[in-house]
């Protein structure tokens, strides 16, 4: 596609679009949104591979592609092997892979291939120190197959699975913490950002590229039809995640940590805020929105202490 | 107006488009998802007022699909062949220049 | 030239690998056939192959890896066996599906449970309606020659599917034999580089691959596999015949043994048919007209082949180290298929045998022939049998 040279100088992302139009995500779709910022970081060359995930659905049926580059759909725990072999098959035909020229490997999964049936595949993509990206996209739930509950799941969310009910069924465990089993494998870049904070994730993107080995990105993407959120409210959700600490920005660098956050100096905004906009928490007591709170508190106040021991 | 980003695809996928199918069912046109007007899908329509426009764009940045892209003179366009309605555009827009309305077809 | 020496089935199975030049392997560990990854990594080592090999963390990232790498446009190739296989069942469609010419070597292995390392043809024959094509060796020569002609017919532009090679869990794997070891050149004369028209990641050139297909599309994908799988028939003939002229080694997809004038044929596949060669022999000695016939080609499955088979013999026997619940062997099943509209057609009995590492002995044999020869005299018999069972401890 072609974009006027006017737009291009005033644009603070890059202005090509690889991610077309006519695609089938839901309204407010936060996935589709990430997926156009990959590629609007990557550009042209790029591949892109997808588990079983809505944005199998998303990036077309047959005989339609919503990408302008090659894009390689497999199956639900394969993307961090699929991605080892393609980088793997382009070193061997001799493509540069990474770097700012190179070609860039990326795996594209939702939080149910990454943080459960696709974690192995992860880990052994990480361990083995491919040169590609992995990007998790976090809408913290099955979405595609109708919001079942995944690890990433967070305390207190209704989904069709932890339904609430008369013994209040509803989740009960905090949202399993992918990004510090990712760190766990020493990996040179690993970050998390938001789809409400494009420049951030973009530039994460480009660091990403620029840096040997596999890097790992897990990206807060809100979903109006799993959340029971208005359309209109994905961005505002995804930055209250982020302005409550619920889902804080930060990156890991050669074992270095560094918080990301809009406003360093502001204290987090109650969890209350993030929450009330999405239907999903509202079979919460005050008790649960406590738990979730203090489990807020606990991981922010951990992250905080490595930035200041690992900074 | 400018004109849509996607004009030179939209042809070049409509040439191109084939449903004979391809050994392991290749898709060999890229982003052949423009020739799908997904604007059928829209229940609300931004109504956009230019005058009111900062030009900040962050109702292009935000957009899903994508549906907005700029004109020569940066300021928004909407491509209602493809906007959902979601409305994340008028959410987002600091100064209301973009407001939400029931569409009638 | 041509190195002769002695080598088991695994190794062989490596050379063969070295020999086609595959540029991505990924293989996980797993009895029998740790082997060959083993010996690949060697070669690796060595600078002899030059490969990336991808060191996965279980089978079915093993095929995952050669998926992506086959799918960006590299000649691969994987080694498993047993569970390791049924692990990779999931990915195996999906392989075949892409039309991605993928070669795994599988050392035939008996499933869990109860735990057993040891042979028979569950794995192998389990994937039998996945797509892909299959080969079985009855030694290990011809396990470094199918895997050489698995990946030429593979990688025709008529077939287009993934192939795996059988060849039994320790008779052959870790059994050393004679083989010869053919030239480098040859072998790149007659694999050729590979250079996908149809499958390729390459971002001058975007592609999708795998992509979801509805209800109005889907038979029609799936049909162009039923076509690959029919083209193949041909292909392999001409693959086999140009394998002789290369390499002079002769290969058929039903070899037959002193079939001609034969009452009872007896049918197998892999080292079994060693053995029943012999048996053979024994009882034309003892005046009985008894033949064998091997299978070098299940899938697809030789239906013109089966048909010719069926035309000499009064009665086949097939012996089988696999079994379908309720049903019989894959063979019965699929000599049914290939027979019940014949006009003419032998009676079919059906064996169970050799199930686990269970050897296959002249008694059990001696015991399969008994019931062979109660249906040829017209008598009552019973149509799949199991054959060698230690009856006394059920």
């Amino acid at each position: 596609m072609e974009i006027p040279e006017s737009v291009k100088k005033r644009l603070t992302l890059p202005a090509e679009e690889y991610f077309y139009a006519g695609h089938t995500a839901c309204q407010g779709c936060g996935a589709s949104l990430g997926l156009r910022y990959v590629l609007k970081a990557y550009g042209r060359k790029t591949i892109v591979t997808i588990p079983a995930c809505c944005s199998t659905i998303i990036a077309g049926a047959w005989p339609y592609s919503t990408l302008d580059v090659p894009l390689f759909h497999t199956a639900f725990a394969t993307t961090g092997a699929v991605i080892s072999g393609i980088e793997a098959a382009l070193k061997a035909m001799g493509y540069k892979v990474k770097g700012e020229d190179g070609v860039m490997v990326v795996g594209w999964a939702g939080d149910g291939g990454t943080a459960d049936i696709g974690l192995q595949a992860l880990s052994g993509f990480l361990e083995r120190g491919h040169d590609a990206v992995y990007i998790m996209y976090d809408n913290e739930a099955y979405m595609n197959t109708g919001i079942q509950r995944s690890g990433s799941t967070p305390y207190g969310a209704w989904t069709t699975n932890t339904p609430g009910g008369k013994r209040h069924f509803l989740e009960k465990r905090h949202k399993k913490k992918v990004i510090d089993i990712v760190i766990a494998h020493e990996i040179p870049y690993a970050a998390t950002a938001s789809v409400a904070y494009p420049e951030d994730f973009i530039r994460k993107l480009k660091k990403a590229r620029n840096i040997p080995g596999p890097s790992f990105i897990q990206l807060f993407a809100p979903c109006p039809t799993g959340w029971r959120s208005p359309t209109d409210k994905s961005i505002e959700i995804a930055r209250l995640a982020v302005q409550t600490a619920y889902f804080p920005l930060f990156e890991y660098e050669n074992g270095k940590y560094k918080i990301n956050m809009p406003n360093p100096k502001k204290e987090p905004k109650p969890i209350e805020e993030f929450l009330k906009l999405q239907g999903r928490f509202k079979y919460m007591t005050k008790e649960d929105v406590q738990i979730l709170q203090e489990w807020v508190n606990r991981q922010w106040e951990k992250l905080k202490k490595l930035a200041e021991v690992f900074g | 107006m400018a004109e849509s980003p996607f004009k030179a695809d939209i042809e070049r996928v409509q040439k191109e488009y084939s449903e004979k199918m391809t050994p392991g069912a290749i898709v060999y046109i890229p982003g052949s998802s423009v020739v799908n007007k997904t604007g059928s899908w829209r229940v609300f329509m931004p109504d956009f007022n230019r005058d009111k426009c900062v030009r900040c764009y962050l109702c292009y940045i935000y957009c899903p699909e994508p549906a907005i892209y700029l004109d020569e003179e940066n300021y928004p366009v909407f491509d209602y062949d493809y906007c959902k309605g979601c409305g994340i555009c008028a959410n987002e827009c600091p100064v209301d220049a973009i407001v939400m309305v029931r569409e009638s077809k | 030239m041509p190195i002769r020496t002695v080598m088991k089935a695994n190794e062989a199975a490596a050379w063969a690998a070295r020999l086609a030049r595959p540029k991505v392997i990924a293989a996980f560990p797993i009895t029998p056939s740790t082997l060959i990854p083993e010996k690949i990594s060697e070669f690796v080592a060595n600078g002899e192959l030059d490969a990336e090999f991808i060191k996965v963390e279980s089978e079915h990232s093993a095929i995952s890896a050669c998926v992506g790498a086959s799918a960006a446009g590299v000649r691969t190739f994987t080694a498993t066996a047993s569970q390791g296989l049924a692990l990779m069942h999931e990915v195996l469609f999906i392989a075949a599906g892409m039309r991605l010419p993928i070669v795994v070597a599988v050392g035939n292995r008996a499933l869990s449970a109860p735990i057993n390392i040891w042979n028979d043809w569950q794995d192998s024959i389990s994937q039998r309606d996945t797509g892909w094509l299959q080969f079985y060796a009855e030694n290990n020569q011809e396990a470094l020659d199918l895997i050489l002609i698995a990946f030429k017919v593979a990688e025709d532009e008529r077939v287009l599917l993934p192939a795996m090679v059988g060849f039994d869990a320790f008779i052959l794997t870790h059994t050393v034999e004679p083989v010869e070891i053919p030239d480098q050149e040859v072998v790149d004369e007659f694999l050729g580089e590979y250079e996908p028209k149809h499958a390729y990641l390459d971002p001058a050139r975007p592609i999708t691959q795998g992509t979801l297909a509805f209800p109005a599309h889907y038979m029609e994908a799936r049909y162009t596999l039923w076509e690959a799988n029919e083209n193949a028939k041909k292909v392999i003939d001409e693959v086999f015949a140009e394998f002789e002229k290369r390499f002079g080694r002769k290969y058929q997809k039903i070899e037959e043994y002193r079939t001609d004038d034969a009452e009872i044929i007896f049918v197998t596949m892999g080292s079994l048919a060693g053995t029943v060669k012999e048996y053979v022999d024994h009882l034309r000695e003892k005046g009985i007209k008894a033949g064998a016939a091997k299978l070098t080609v299940y899938r697809p499955f030789p239906v013109e082949e089966v048909r010719e088979l069926a035309k000499k013999a009064k009665v086949l026997a097939l012996l089988e180290k696999n079994v379908t619940f309720s049903v019989g062997g894959a063979l019965f099943q699929d000599f049914s298929r290939a027979l019940i509209n014949e006009k003419e057609r032998p009676i079919i009995v059906d064996f169970i045998l050799g199930l686990g590492g269970r050897d296959v002995t002249f008694k059990d044999l001696d015991e399969a022939l008994a019931i062979a020869q109660k249906a040829l005299a017209g008598e009552e018999f019973d149509e799949v049998n199991w054959i060698g069972l230690r009856k006394e401890i059920l």
